[in-house]
């Protein structure tokens, strides 16, 4: 319970920071914001109002308060290109965002978990050394190679999957995962590298547990022990690693939705840094902050709470 | 007879075999001094021009052009070659920033301990809470994209990361005999850190900052991809993997040259590092 209590504290400040953060990107641009975010050509009257809305003439600490405040009540300012709330862009994009993500986390672990766990059964065998190698290399490959890679064999070469496109699940759920496919592979391959190392090391470890040779001995089925004994306690890093990928896949999730043009967040963040478009970019930033945030602070309770060891630890100590 | 005199020589042979780094590493530092060569030198070697619109666009690899031309017929081995330089400058540049303020946090923090420690993880945990390319991302966006500004934003990032490392390392050579025997000898903290726990943290971390120079450049090459890295005709990796996307069915090597280059590079440099870090590896490095 104090575990919870100590990480509920300290995502007080790491919340704080992040906002802050954003908060402050608009400062770093040079010269006078209203008029970099209206553009040059702006009337005076347009720039005079923003400077109130934005409320530059009140000192820096009540600019963050209101910026705050006006976030939570779910107001990021609007896009000066078409008018639109900020929110209602990032509301529009999330899905695609999420759905991607989870795609491709199912992908590298429905494909990870059962390499890791016929790897770990022979150490230094043919199929653990394969698998090492490749992961090794999979890790050298930064998703805007894979995708390419991926685009030219199966979109150019062979018409298997659309090159670029999105189909809404609401539209066509086959369309729409067909059109998911390219993305999420490219984005599951260094994820599945991870897991793999990852499952294996911990797995090789856990099957030289004494309850393994039991479980043996009892005349178990290797499949059954594989599974259902040595799987769970070899897992925990890997649950652990898995939710906090989320937030490090969100930078890959940008990649993917260029080079696939999925109506994501990430494509509205590179679409509005083109088009100096900054207070959607400011929301977007805040929001993937926010979202990663919270995200890995439930995933490292989730932690506490699973994990009987990092419970037992925490109230003891 | 004791089993001692047998277990001598397996044990020697085992020491031997983690010694040698073997060929792989020796291949993998050859290409990237190759690199490093090409991109410091390119202006004094016969390398044509990489913004020069001189030949007929999309030739294939041949005597003229090694590696062939672009679409507006540039030679590719030059743009390559001269991308080279933006992708190791900031790689290097950025990890080099990133070792001295993340080094010194982790220093620090790993030998005074105490509340001191506390602060600094505290503020590294704070920088790592920010996901990683929307930070590079929004600082080069706000700063503005150039060389200078890219280098920034991935030596912010790959602070937190490098502090954590070198705490750790710190932390398991502070407690040890050499630095109590320092320390009874009268030494201040600052020579004890100088003399006794650098020389040693620096081992480790030599090895780790090969992979972390292998991050930086995948995080250039990213900015580069999204065309907010150094603007154009500057050539980089990322960008011309970009830029071939629109010619993949007429003319795949526009992306597929610099996809290999960058791979192997990155390849080069993690197997680099990871095979340090074998050889280097004492018990205590796992703290």
């Amino acid at each position: 319970m104090r575990a919870v209590v100590g990480k509920v504290l300290y995502l007080i400040p790491v919340l704080f920071a992040v906002t802050a953060l954003s908060f402050m990107l608009l400062k770093l641009l040079p010269g006078d914001p209203a008029v970099n975010i209206l553009g040059a050509s702006a009337t005076p009257e347009a720039v005079e109002t923003l400077h109130r809305q934005l409320g530059l003439d009140k000192p820096l600490i009540e600019q963050y308060g209101t910026f705050v405040n006006n976030a939570l009540h779910g107001d990021l300012g609007r896009s000066y290109q078409n008018n639109q709330p900020t929110v209602e862009a990032l509301r529009q994009r999330l899905p695609v965002t999420l759905e991607l993500l989870l795609m491709s986390q199912f992908l590298a672990l429905v494909l990870a978990v059962p390499i890791a766990i016929r790897a770990a059964t022979r150490p230094d065998g043919l199929l653990d050394r394969i698998s090492t190698g490749v992961s090794f290399g999979f890790l050298a490959l930064p998703p805007y190679i894979v995708g390419v890679v991926l685009v030219l064999l199966f979109a150019v070469q062979f018409h298997i999957f659309p090159a670029t496109g999105y189909t809404p699940l609401t539209q066509n759920p086959f369309e729409n995962v067909r059109s998911l496919i390219l993305p999420s592979v490219t984005l599951a391959l260094a994820e599945i590298a991870t897991y793999l190392r990852l499952l294996r090391a911990d797995m090789i470890t856990t099957l030289q547990e004494d309850f393994i040779m039991m479980a043996r001995a009892k005349g178990m089925s290797p499949r059954r022990i594989l599974w259902r004994h040595a799987l769970r306690p070899s897992s925990f890093s890997l649950v652990t690693v898995a939710g906090l990928n989320f937030g490090r896949l969100i930078g890959g999730t940008f990649i993917v939705e260029i080079l696939f043009a999925l109506p994501g967040i990430g494509e509205l963040t590179v679409q509005s840094i083109f088009s100096t478009d900054y207070l959607v970019v400011q929301g977007t930033v805040l929001l993937v902050a926010v979202g990663y945030v919270l995200v890995n602070f439930l995933v490292d309770l989730l932690y506490v709470i699973i994990d009987p060891r990092v419970r037992h630890a925490a109230s003891s100590g | 007879m004791l089993p001692l005199p047998v277990d001598i020589p397996i044990a020697e042979a085992a020491q031997r075999r983690r010694r040698t780094l073997g060929w792989m590493f020796w291949a993998s530092l050859g290409w990237v001094a190759l690199i490093i060569f090409l991109a410091a030198f390119a202006d004094l070697l016969p390398i044509q021009d990489p913004n020069a619109l001189r030949s007929a666009s999309n030739l294939g690899p041949g005597i003229d052009h090694l590696l062939g031309t672009d679409s507006l017929g540039r030679d590719m081995f030059a743009r390559v070659v001269y991308a080279a330089r933006v992708s190791l400058t900031v790689g290097f540049a950025s990890i080099a920033i990133g070792l001295i303020f993340g080094g010194t946090m982790g220093v620090i923090a790993g030998y005074y301990r105490g509340r001191i420690d506390k602060v600094l993880m505290a503020i590294a945990d704070v920088m790592l809470a920010f996901p990683a390319l929307v930070f590079a991302l929004a600082i080069v966006t706000f700063l503005g994209q150039n060389l200078r500004n890219v280098t920034i934003a991935i030596a912010v990032i790959s602070i937190p990361g490098i502090a954590r490392i070198v705490r750790a390392s710190t932390l398991s050579f502070a407690q040890r005999d050499f630095v109590l025997a320092a320390r009874t000898l009268g030494a201040s903290n600052r020579r004890i850190i100088v003399r006794e726990i650098l020389p040693n943290v620096a081992i480790p971390i030599g090895s780790f900052s090969f992979i972390a120079v292998a991050l930086a450049v995948v995080g250039e090459g990213a900015l580069a991809f999204l065309g907010l890295s150094v603007q154009a005709p500057t050539a980089t990796w990322g960008g011309m993997i970009n830029d071939g996307r629109s010619f993949l069915q007429d003319n795949p090597n526009l992306s597929l040259i610099p996809s290999g280059v960058l791979f192997i590079t990155v390849l080069a440099l993690n197997f680099a590092g990871d095979a340090l870090r074998a050889r280097f590896d004492t018990k205590d490095a796992g703290l």
